[in-house]
């Protein structure tokens, strides 16, 4: 492949949610930086912009990734997943997010959309993963406002969920009403 | 925190990726899995004038067995390695020591070669590297060179990779019959960094011991098959000899005190699973 010049920005396409994304970047461009900045998907967030505090994760090609930790030029002709992806429709949660909902898994928020993203990765793979795998995962994420207790209750409850009825993910699912 | 800028050239080969090298030396960056790599550019620790994304080689992102080895390749992630039919068997250290490498979202994109040319002194990998008595292939246009781990780990941060070298693939030695090995850490919180991190290959005539997190570079040691306070006395004096310093995160008596807890463990339980 040609060499990208450093001042240069270049048209970077890939598939964001199931729809196709374009932008310019220059190589340095940050992936979390092309998604909030040019894409203007800022469900993505960006804590430590080192690949310490896990509010920045995505996936690319159905993998988890740091997207401070990925250049825009990379995810080149990829898939890419965001929080903004997780929802099934525009009124509904998924399993997880409801149960983040019914657990207070989240106080600011801030840390939440990648550890939506990683847990429901998990839950992906691991539909029956127990309280340790949880834990293990939720690892690679800091939260300063729940103390972790909710996020770990509400991941179990979704699993509990997602193990019984598998389709459960995939299904519509009514409101609970307790807003 | 943002990088600085460089050009960017995706390789589709190794041959492409050496002749870039070749072109800028120091000033271009081998780019994987990027989970060192962009921290430092983003801190601006690193500038580099070019980076070369080597992660979409097919050719490099084999895992194979050959030879009594497990050949990495420069591309392959260590979360493929971790998920590699019969790694348990076939290298209980790497098994063991894999999920300690940074968390599962690292282990996603971050490769194993990444993290052995990284030679951060208290990373698992080159631990377990040195531990294995394995090795890496390096390539540039010039040559095709294999470096024993100690001849590659060569002190912080440090190697004895050339700059237009491309680290091609890490070579660790497989499970050999009657062997044991086995892995122990402890860190501030899993995930981070060992303070001390300890890789034990045990046979009925001898044991091996590296340690990673208190010299500039994991360190090894060889022993016969020594028990009780002959061990002890070994392990006391390899404590000593890793000249442990105080600093942020641990005292020189405390990482002492890890060598001696964490070997004896590591060799150990490396001694029940050559039952
Ligand atoms: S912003 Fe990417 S890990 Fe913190
Ligand atoms: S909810 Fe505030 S950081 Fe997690």
């Amino acid at each position: 492949m040609p060499r990208l010049s450093a001042d240069r920005r270049t048209e970077v396409r890939f598939t964001l949610n199931g729809r196709p994304v374009a932008g310019l970047a220059e190589p340095r461009l940050l992936l979390s930086d092309f998604l909030r900045h040019v894409v203007g998907a800022t469900g993505t967030h960006v804590g430590c912009e080192h690949g310490v505090c896990g509010a920045c994760t995505v996936r690319i090609d159905g993998g988890l990734a740091r997207s401070c930790l990925t250049l825009a030029v990379q995810v080149e002709g990829c898939t890419v997943e965001t929080v903004e992806g997780l929802a099934p429709g525009p009124a509904r949660l998924s399993v997880l997010q409801e149960a983040f909902r019914r657990h207070h898994a989240l106080q600011c928020g801030f840390c939440t959309a990648g550890i939506l993203m990683s847990l429901d990765t998990l839950l992906r793979d691991e539909p029956a993963a127990d309280k340790a795998r949880i834990e293990e995962v939720l690892g690679g994420h800091l939260c300063r406002c729940t103390g972790y207790g909710p996020i770990v209750s509400a991941a179990l409850d979704a699993a509990e969920r997602l193990s019984e009825d598998p389709g459960a993910g995939d299904a519509p699912e009514e409101r609970d009403g307790d807003v | 925190m943002k990088p600085a800028r460089f050009d960017y050239q995706r390789a589709e080969s190794a041959a492409e990726a050496c002749e870039a090298l070749a072109e800028l030396g120091g000033d271009a960056r081998v780019l994987a899995g990027g989970q060192s790599l962009v921290p430092m550019l983003n801190m601006r620790l690193a500038q580099p004038r070019l980076l070369v994304d080597i992660s979409r080689i097919e050719a490099l992102q084999k895992i194979e067995r050959s030879g009594g080895r497990l050949l990495v390749g420069a591309g392959a992630r260590q979360a493929a390695l971790l998920s590699h039919d019969g790694l348990a068997e076939a290298a209980p250290l790497l098994a063991a020591a894999l999920p300690w490498v940074g968390h599962a979202q690292t282990r996603a994109r971050g490769t194993v070669c990444g993290s052995l040319a990284h030679a951060d002194p208290s990373a698992e990998l080159p631990t377990c590297l040195l531990a294995l008595q394995g090795a890496v292939r390096l390539r540039s246009s010039r040559r095709h060179r294999e470096l024993p781990a100690e001849a590659f780990l060569a002190g912080l941060m440090s190697t004895a990779r050339e700059d237009d070298e491309l680290v091609e693939a890490a070579a660790f030695p497989l499970r050999r019959a009657g062997e044991g090995q086995a892995f122990r850490e402890f860190g501030r919180r899993h995930g981070d960094f060992a303070i001390v991190g300890a890789a034990a290959v045990v046979s009925a005539q001898r044991i091996r011991l590296a340690v990673g997190g208190v010299a500039d570079r994991p360190m090894a040691r060889d022993w016969p098959a020594l028990e009780g306070s002959a061990l002890d006395d070994a392990l006391n004096a390899f404590a000593w000899e890793l000249g442990a310093r105080d600093d942020l995160h641990a005292s020189a008596r405390l990482r002492r005190d890890l060598v001696r807890a964490l070997g004896r463990e590591a060799i150990e339980e490396a001694r029940r699973c050559r039952a």
